[in-house]
Formats: structure tokens, sequence, C-alpha cells
């Protein structure tokens, strides 16, 4: 069934009963081609392009909970292709680029909204860094552009241009970064996955790999056995866990980082701003809240709940920068599981075990390359060799000396 | 999060940094043959468990020394706080 404003009238004058639920609630079958572990974003969007773009069939998504109950769902919803390493640049501008036109491909209304991005700039050394990484994305076919504080103050007047510390003197925007409704991404995905024929199933736990000859055969599940010619892992957050039934050590910690929305108001938020010297980001959801985040806690946590050090220090943080939103009061804050990686970038690869593929690592960044994920993962999966913006996020990268560390900060995974 | 230092008492966990695995105490020996694999998987790999986890904090807001506190990584809870100094020695290691 496609949705369209049409269908909607329809239904609106036939009392809405023709509409039917958006995917199915299928047993697992014995053997599937491909099963994908992990029914959130990047799973879902795996099972999609597998399915359209790379013409598999007989898929199927297995999920623990329900779909899209994890970090796709508890992230801060921001998409922007920013990044200044080649290894990174390529595929999150091929991201953004998919988001531009996931709608059409879904069908689905996702709520995409590029209302911009912009990373503020406080000193002359700063400035210079993110020229440079400007210069990096626009070499990759990405839009930036630098902002002078006058232009600035024009945009965003309420910001504090003349504090002590922190002065405002220019800043770093991607016009075409924006956010997205991210419950929608996963039920887009996971409708369009369904109506390609994938069988998404829910409230089913991996509880081992079935390994025989350095062969992966399949999975056990609170479900029973599920036999499969290719498993691929999509479970950021527990990456470490799942692997770890597989025989694997990652390089990879898991951390919480906290988000934060406030009661809803009036539009007065026009776009996406980060004041990364202050620890702090924030938006304004088409629902009125101001939707805030900051660092990470700091320590190994698989606890979907922060500790208020960090709550007081990213409402500083944007007391400090944006005075205005101590008006506001919190709705409400919650934390999610991130896969930090030794180099604060993700993975996607295969294993040294035949069958067996990985996607994970993801640090803070993982919705906004959802759609890039999925695909790239798809390819993998179905050609078995990396998609050409994926090439550079391989599992031995440490080994061999290809780390792709943005921030050099080396490998102290709290710090990415 | 409080941890009980064993010198100076509960304190709060923001004075303290992280470092991580408690492992990293016992780095590979670098004459080993396997030595450049070894410190691959010393360096970069971790266990990452989702329960008691052995791990360094530094306590850099206090008197500066280092302690391994064994921490349900679920429910935050601490079981045991030691010096690192004592665990590395308990280990053969500074003779």
């Amino acid at each position: 069934m496609r949705y369209s404003g049409f269908k909607v009238i329809k239904e609106a004058l036939s009392g809405h009963k023709g509409w039917k639920p958006a995917w199915r609630e299928p047993d697992p079958k014995p053997h599937y081609d491909v099963v994908i572990i992990g029914g959130g974003g990047h799973g879902l969007a795996t099972a999609h392009y597998l399915a359209k773009v790379y013409g598999q069939k007989n898929i199927a998504v297995i999920e623990k909970g329900w779909i899209g109950g994890g970090n796709v769902g508890r992230n801060t919803t921001i998409i922007r292709s920013n990044y200044l390493l080649d290894g990174n640049e390529p595929f999150y501008e091929f991201s953004l680029k998919l988001w531009e036109g996931l709608e059409q491909d879904l069908n689905y209304n996702a709520m995409v909204s590029q209302r911009g991005i912009m990373n503020l700039i406080h000193s002359d050394a700063q400035r210079d860094a993110f020229v440079r990484r400007g210069n990096a994305m626009m070499l990759n076919g990405a839009d930036a552009e630098y902002l002078d504080e006058a232009q600035i103050r024009r945009e965003y007047p309420f910001l504090k241009f003349d504090d002590q510390r922190f002065p405002i003197k220019g800043g770093l925007a991607q016009r075409r970064g924006g956010t997205v409704r991210h419950d929608a991404v996963a039920w887009g995905y996971a409708r369009s996955a369904d109506s390609h024929g994938v069988d998404i199933i829910q409230n089913c736990e991996v509880t081992g790999f079935r390994i025989e000859g350095g062969v992966c055969k399949g999975v056990e599940t609170s479900r029973g056995f599920i036999g499969a010619g290719k498993v691929g892992c999509a479970v950021a957050g527990n990456s470490s866990r799942v692997m770890a039934m597989a025989g694997m050590r990652l390089p990879i910690e898991s951390h919480v980082l906290q988000a934060f929305v406030s009661e809803g108001l009036k539009p007065v938020l026009p776009g996406v701003i980060t004041f990364g010297a202050g620890h702090f980001y924030v938006s304004q959801s088409d629902k009125g809240g101001l939707v805030f985040g900051g660092d990470l806690d700091g320590y190994n946590s698989y606890a979907q709940r922060g500790n208020l050090p960090v709550v007081e220090d990213v409402c500083e943080g944007g007391m400090a920068i944006m005075p205005m939103i101590g008006r506001a009061r919190l709705l409400r804050m919650w934390g999610g599981i991130m896969d930090m990686s030794m180099d604060g970038s993700p993975y996607i690869d295969r294993t040294h075990i035949e069958g067996l593929y990985f996607n994970g690592g993801w640090c803070y960044g993982g919705f906004k390359a959802t759609p890039a994920s999925g695909y790239t993962f798809a390819h993998l999966l179905a050609k078995d060799a990396p998609h050409e913006t994926a090439t550079a996020y391989r599992l031995d990268r440490f080994k061999t000396g290809h780390m792709i560390d943005e921030k050099g900060m080396g490998n102290q995974p709290n710090l990415h | 999060m409080i941890i009980n230092h064993p010198l100076l008492g509960p304190r709060d966990s923001s004075e303290f940094v992280y470092m991580g695995d408690a492992s990293l105490i016992e780095r590979p020996d670098p004459e080993a043959e396997t030595a450049a694999s070894d410190f691959v998987e010393y360096a970069y790999l971790r266990d990452n468990p989702a329960s008691w986890l052995r791990e360094l904090w530094f306590h850099e807001g206090g008197d500066r020394s280092w302690l391994v506190v064994t921490r349900n990584t679920v429910t935050h809870e601490i079981s045991q706080v030691e010096m690192a100094r004592d665990v590395a020695r308990s280990k053969g290691r500074s003779k």
C-alpha cells in the first residue's frame, strides 16, 4: 500500500478503516540467505538496500526487543557530512545524499529537514582548523560555508557573542545538514524492507552463533536455530557482547551518551548549533522542544541512563552560549549506549569467520550514517567487497596503521 | 557515583579521570617474538563486558593516585577499590 495525499483524503472520508499494519509479524523460517542481527536503523536500512538495490531475496532481520527501540530512537536526530578525513567524508556525504532522497525512496515521511548546522569558532587556531575542514568537505563534493561574526549575529542574534572565555568569532556552516524524525527512519525502512519480502522478526534474541570449521552456519536464538548463508551483525552499543558469542574481541568500549529535551516552545532556533568548546549542541524539534546534548559520561557503561555531573556540564554549556535556554524547563533526559571505537570511526567489514560480517563502532555518529551504513553494509553482504565509500572501515586497521582519527585523540575511546 | 578511595575515603567520581580496562597494567613483553601483535591487542582490543569490570581511575582532582576499581557496568555498583600500585606489584611489576 503506497502512502499519498490522496490516500489520506480517501481514508479520512471512509473512517480510516483501510489502513493496514506497516509490516508483517512473520515466524522465523528455518533458513535465510542473509540474516541481519539488529532491528535498529542500520539493520533495517541494510535489509532495505539488500532487497531493493542488490536484489537479494530471502532476508531476515532479527531483533531482541522491538524495532527502533534502541539508539535510532534515542539520538538527537542530526544529519550532516562535515568531516575532515578521506576515509570518512565521502561516506558521510554519500549518506547525506541518501537522506535527501530518502522519503521518495521509502514512500514514507521521515520529516527530513535541511535546516543547516553550524559549528561555532572562538579563536584563530580553531578558525584555521574549521576552514581546513570546510575545504576538505568541498573537495569531496559536500557544501561548506565560512560565516563571520556579523553573519552569525544576523542569523542567531540570541547567542552570547562576548563570552570572556569563548567569544564567538565565526562559524563553519553546512546548509544541507539538518534533522530527521528518527523513529520514522526506523519505521520507514522497516515498512519498505517488509514490502520487498524481508522478514522482520521481533522479540527474537541471538543467544549464540553456529560456527563449523570456521564458517558461520546461522544463529541460535530465543526462538530456535535460524540457518543463514550470511550473517550480518548491526547492533551498535552491544557489539562487543554479541560478537563475544563468536569468540571475537573488538576495538570497542561501550559508553553512555545523554540527551535532553526541553518543554515545547515556539520556533526560536532556526538550525542546529554546535558549541564544541563548551561540550554542547542544540536544535529545536518540529514539536518545539529544544533537543540538546554534550559529552559522554566518560566511563564504560551499559546502563541506558547517565549521571548528574554530565547533566550539569551540558546545562552549563547551554547557559554559556545561549543564555535564553535558562528560561526553558527540562522535560526529559535519557541515555543511549555507544560503541566507542579506538579511533572514533566505525567498522563495516568481514570477520575472520566466513559468512559473518560486522557493522558497528559508530561512536555517537551513528544516526546520520544510517542510510550509507545500510547501503554499504548491504553492498558488502551482497558482493563480498566493500562499497567504494566504505573501504577504510576495516577491523584490522589498527594492525596496519590506517587509523581514521578525526580528532587525533589516539586509542582512548572516551575522548572521541 | 562515589569511589571509596583506599587512602582518602569516599570521593565523587567527577574528581577522577577514567582510563578503562585495568588489563592495561599488564603491558606485553616487548622482547617477545609475538610483540607486534601482542601490542595491537593490548592497545586496541577490549573485553567490554556488560557486568563486572576492573578498571583504572586516576585521581586527578585529588592525590593523583591511580586506582583499580571493580565496578558493574550495568548498575554502576562498586565492589572493590585498590591502589593500582599494589595491583601492579602483586603481578610482579616494578620490582
